[in-house]
């Protein structure tokens, strides 16, 4: 086993990729109702690089959140593959579940449900370290007022709790959290979408400048497309459990290849009123199906305003192809006709 | 980008010091007047129970202090006394002291009250935390099993065990717990399972927390509020079933005086001496009615969506 | 010129609290001119929605409109007895919500609802208000209105249920609808829908609206008037396009500065607003955004809070500054974070004593 687990090791330092998502699914059974089940990510591939910003952007009930909880193993995948630097995780439990988180951590969306109120916030940071034994005890001590100094908070409110702090302020927090253990790899979701704008801004920033400083990696996660290209080198964009197109992020926003992908892009209204004006948003109808029961076919046809159905569109499920620019996929049977 | 970056502001380097969970409970407590007047009553109660048991001397301090006799020795001659400076709330069938009783009987009564909630924290407390952590069928076992518990009438039960076991102070104490359990059980199990939910919690496990730990440091003192609050509310309910068996002639033996002995006592000669009945029924309800409020100010406290 | 619809002055609104007195509105003045769009723009807790439901006579307990003048066509709110602000607020003005759940009965048919509305003021029949609630539906685009009337409010998906409460506030063909945050709650390709849909009332019926979002984006797409509210105050004002192209309040150009637009080419970084806003109980001296502005000067801390003054035409501004007075190396250090570098540092040297990114593969299993 030795042998076969030290391997990929050396190889590793050469893979550009540092998380493959492969075939992922989650299906929550609904109880009580014989064998339906929430598909809630249906069929998922994805891969980031070292160093890079994935942006994922979906609308509510698109399987986004869920994912997260996939790749960072919180959640037991129903079938597929999560490998983190050519490890399958999928397969972990217990202690060596653990010390992949090491190198994984996450930032979560709420800045008032993601600080335990029962905990300093001297004992939430020090935590991680106890954790996974990172340093002498009062090592511990100095590291945590560091790490509190690094998101911009005064390091001697290590006993303080997290209810006497705002909003933004809660959210570094949960930031120096994450940085505890020097992950190479952060999973954002929905990091800045609780926010009020300004304090938005700041988080932002600070994610911008951490990645600089510290070569981190991030899977960036909201329903705001805007903020999601702000921050991403690529972007995937989900619905209804799957990608439906991954590119770079101007190819993604100058030639769309998906329709979905570029309603999405035309809904955003554009803080510039000149521009407004000339802008018409691609108009979807309805609204996002139940993922019970997904459409069949390709699951955008019934909102999509170049499907042919009843036919192909319909009928035949599209797979994640390559379509438009390199490195740009989709999965659409008529790809950039939109 | 060659905009400045990486200039601490230090902009909010102050954070306005505000109370602590715990005192910020206290002084909403504090703000309830019956349930400020309730712990008062069963700080007197407590220190009356005491001053009786002190060891060595039969009727304890008070008899030392010369305000109540001894709660055992008979005097023939002096039934059914009326209140009187000597026996401020007269004597028993017996001729003994009746207020040296009702303080002894508080001691019994206030130990049943409190220590069963122990058994009950212990029993419920894991039972609820196990079914409520693990889930799945494990949760349907230990529910199924609560719930067949629950079904049972109470009272019924414990008489079984009390039955079971022999009446002694022991048995009505466990006899008390194996019974009480079951809401603690479905209501530790219902936190355990929304706190599960919370991002804390993944956060911790995404931080490399252990299963222990996690339930140790996360879960327990997360659940406890709601906990103490249904514990104190159980302190009476367990002093009013002991008092029920005692009156059924189940509970503690003659001559410790419980409370409920001293009601069966008295109600034999309800008629000649209602006192006999009316005393130690006051110190029943007034210590219930003390936990009750008691239980109601923690409740009010402990909430978190209580603004100060 | 167009007709002044609802005029504001000096209007005060004050929340009585434990702690102090809440200056939630602090003498604000605007207007809104028939057929117009106005929006009003704010972080949360600046004022805004209580200068709406100071309009419609609702502000909450212990809130409690103090002084100043509320003119609708002439007629002023503050005065009108119960009967009269009654009539007001069905027939005059409708207001929807963030919230569309909360403000629709759950127990209730939606199609009753809508009717309700319109006979509850007796501007229809009940005959002529059954026949039009199918119409409204159909107006304000539900699908297969004819069948949905007879839903119930969960029965609704969230858009389904803006545009039912839209239905509902147009029953009685107000002049003025008020939107509090209309799509803040709904998805991106819905909010989109809704938007359109009121564009379209507002240029086919003539309504006048008053938008009330801290979302600068949807600002720039329905309105055509900007007041941007700061402590309970007014801070500028201007047409929307000169709001946006040249802002004259630093508060006004951070907000706009602070949230990315999905159409940049390249990554800039964002304006930040340190601190939070004041606490009305006390506000601090001088101007009130002082402490959270990048180009303060001592004039802002000392002198008292600088007047509402002209700063192009129809455009006003709060601000002793100015942007138009603003250098470029000081926007550039706006647009810090609160990273510390210096922390950065000593926590990498850290890791370089003790490396604690290598995971042990193999032990302990």
């Amino acid at each position: 086993m030795q042998a076969t687990e030290k391997a990929p090791v050396t190889s590793v330092k050469a893979d550009p990729v540092l998380l493959r998502v492969q075939g992922a699914f989650k299906h929550f059974p609904i109880s009580g109702l014989g064998g339906l089940s929430v598909r809630a990510v249906d069929g998922v591939d994805l891969e980031i690089r070292r160093g890079e910003t994935l942006g994922l952007v979906g609308e509510s009930g698109c399987g986004k959140s869920t994912l997260a909880r996939l790749i960072t193993a919180l959640l037991p995948v129903t079938a597929g593959k999560i490998i983190l630097d050519g490890q399958d995780i999928t397969r972990l439990r217990g202690r060596k579940l653990r010390r992949v988180r090491r190198k994984m951590q996450m930032i979560f969306q709420d800045p008032f449900a993601s600080l335990d109120p029962r905990m300093t916030v001297g004992g939430i940071l020090q935590e991680p370290l106890d954790n996974f034994g990172i340093g002498s005890g009062s090592d511990r001590t100095r590291r945590v007022q560091e790490l509190l100094r690094l998101v911009g908070l005064n390091p001697n409110f290590n006993n303080r709790y997290p209810h006497e702090f705002s909003g933004g302020q809660r959210q570094r927090i949960g930031i120096a959290r994450a940085l505890a253990v020097n992950p190479s790899f952060i999973v954002c979701d929905e990091a800045v979408s609780a926010l009020d704008v300004s304090i938005q801004a700041q988080i932002i920033n600070l994610l911008q400048d951490l990645q600089n400083e510290f070569n981190l990696t991030y899977l960036f996660i909201a329903h705001d497309l805007a903020v999601v290209r702000h921050l991403s080198d690529r972007i995937a964009v989900m619905y209804l459990g799957k990608v439906v197109e991954t590119a770079d992020r101007n190819d993604i926003y100058d030639r769309p290849q998906h329709p979905y992908t570029k309603a999405l892009l035309s809904s955003i209204p554009v803080p510039d009123p000149v521009v407004e004006r000339d802008r018409a948003p691609i108009s979807l109808k309805g609204e996002i199906p139940s993922p019970v029961n997904p459409p069949s076919g390709c699951r955008f046809h019934p909102r999509c305003p170049i499907a042919r159905a009843p036919g192909v569109c319909s009928e035949v499920e599209p797979l994640l192809e390559p379509h438009g620019a390199r490195d740009q996929s989709a999965a659409c049977h008529f790809a950039g006709q939109a | 980008m060659a905009t400045a970056i990486g200039i601490a502001q230090p902009v909010d380097w102050d954070v306005p010091e505000q109370t602590g969970l715990w005192k910020d409970a206290w002084i909403r407590f504090r703000r309830n007047r019956l349930a400020v007047a309730g712990l008062v009553v069963v700080i007197i109660l407590v220190v009356m129970a005491f001053g009786a048991r002190l060891p060595g001397t039969p009727g304890g301090l008070w008899k030392i202090l010369h305000l109540a006799g001894d709660p055992f020795t008979q005097d023939v001659t002096n039934t059914y006394a009326l209140p009187s400076l000597q026996h401020p709330m007269g004597t028993d069938i017996l001729g003994r002291d009746l207020m040296a009783r009702v303080f002894y009987g508080a001691s019994i009564s206030l130990t049943i009250g409190i220590v069963v909630q122990f058994l009950i924290l212990f029993i419920g407390g894991s039972i609820g935390m196990a079914a409520g952590y693990f889930g799945g069928w494990i949760d349907n076992l230990l529910m199924r099993f609560t719930d067949i518990m629950f079904a049972f009438p109470d009272l019924l039960l414990v008489l079984v065990f009390v039955a079971a076991f022999g009446p002694s102070f022991w048995s009505i104490f466990i006899a008390l717990g194996l019974v009480y359990w079951t809401n603690l059980a479905r209501l530790v199990r219902g936190q355990v399972l929304s706190i599960k939910e919370k991002e804390y919690v993944e956060a911790a496990i995404m931080t490399g927390t252990s299963p222990l730990k996690l339930i140790w440091k996360h879960l327990v003192p997360n659940s406890l509020g709601p906990v103490i609050v249904t514990l104190t509310f159980g302190i009476p309910a367990a002093i009013f079933t002991e008092a029920a068996l005692s009156f059924l002639g189940i509970g503690i033996r003659p001559p410790e005086p419980s409370w409920g002995v001293m009601i069966e006592d008295g109600y034999a000669g309800i008629f000649a001496d209602p006192l006999q009945v009316i005393f130690p029924a006051i110190a029943v309800a007034f210590t219930m009615l003390s936990f009750t409020f008691i239980g109601d100010g923690l409740r009010d406290a402990l909430d978190p969506r209580m603004k100060r | 010129m167009a007709q002044t619809l609802l005029r504001l002055e000096d209007l005060h609104t004050q929340f009585f609290t434990g702690r102090g007195v809440v200056k939630a509105v602090d003498g604000v003045s605007l207007h809104i001119d028939v057929g117009e769009t106005l929006g009003i723009v704010g972080e949360s807790g600046c004022g805004k929605t209580i200068t709406a439901l100071s309009v419609l006579r609702l502000v909450p307990e212990p809130g409690k409109i103090v002084s100043g003048k509320i003119e609708f066509r002439g007629q002023d709110v503050t005065k009108m007895d119960d009967e009269e602000i009654r009539d007001f607020r069905g027939n005059d003005v409708a207001m929807i919500f963030q919230d569309p759940m909360t403000s629709l009965n759950p127990v209730t048919k939606v199609g009753f609802q809508i009717e309700e509305a319109m006979t509850a003021h007796n501007r229809f029949s009940s005959s002529a208000a059954k026949s039009r609630v199918i119409e409204l539906l159909k107006r304000v685009r539900v699908p297969a209105a004819e069948s949905r009337v007879k839903d119930y409010p969960h029965q609704f998906s969230g858009g389904m249920r803006q545009r039912a409460m839209i239905a509902m506030g147009l029953a009685n063909e107000p002049s003025l609808l008020i939107a509090d945050e209309p799509t803040t709650a709904l998805d991106v390709t819905v909010q989109a829908q809704i938007i359109q849909l009121m564009k379209q009332l507002n240029r086919e019926l003539g309504t006048a609206m008053m938008l009330i979002t801290h979302n600068m984006a949807l600002v720039a797409s329905l309105c055509q008037r900007v007041v941007v509210m700061y402590a309970g105050r007014v801070v500028e004002e201007g047409p929307v396009e000169q709001i946006f192209t040249s802002p004259q309040h630093p508060y006004t150009w951070s907000l706009l500065r602070s949230v990315p637009r999905v159409d940049e080419a390249r990554k800039d970084r964002l304006v930040s607003i340190r601190g939070l806003p004041p606490d009305l109980v006390n506000p601090p001296p001088g101007c009130k955004f002082h402490p959270r502005c990048p180009f303060v000067i001592d004039r802002c801390r000392v002198e008292p809070e600088p007047p509402l003054e002209q700063v192009a035409t129809n455009q006003v501004a709060r601000c002793w500054v100015l942007m138009s007075n603003v250098k470029e190396e000081d926007i550039a250090a706006a647009k810090t974070s609160a990273l510390s570098l210096d922390a950065a540092k000593i926590l990498k040297q850290d890791l370089a004593v003790a490396p604690v990114d290598e995971v042990p593969s193999n032990a302990g299993n």
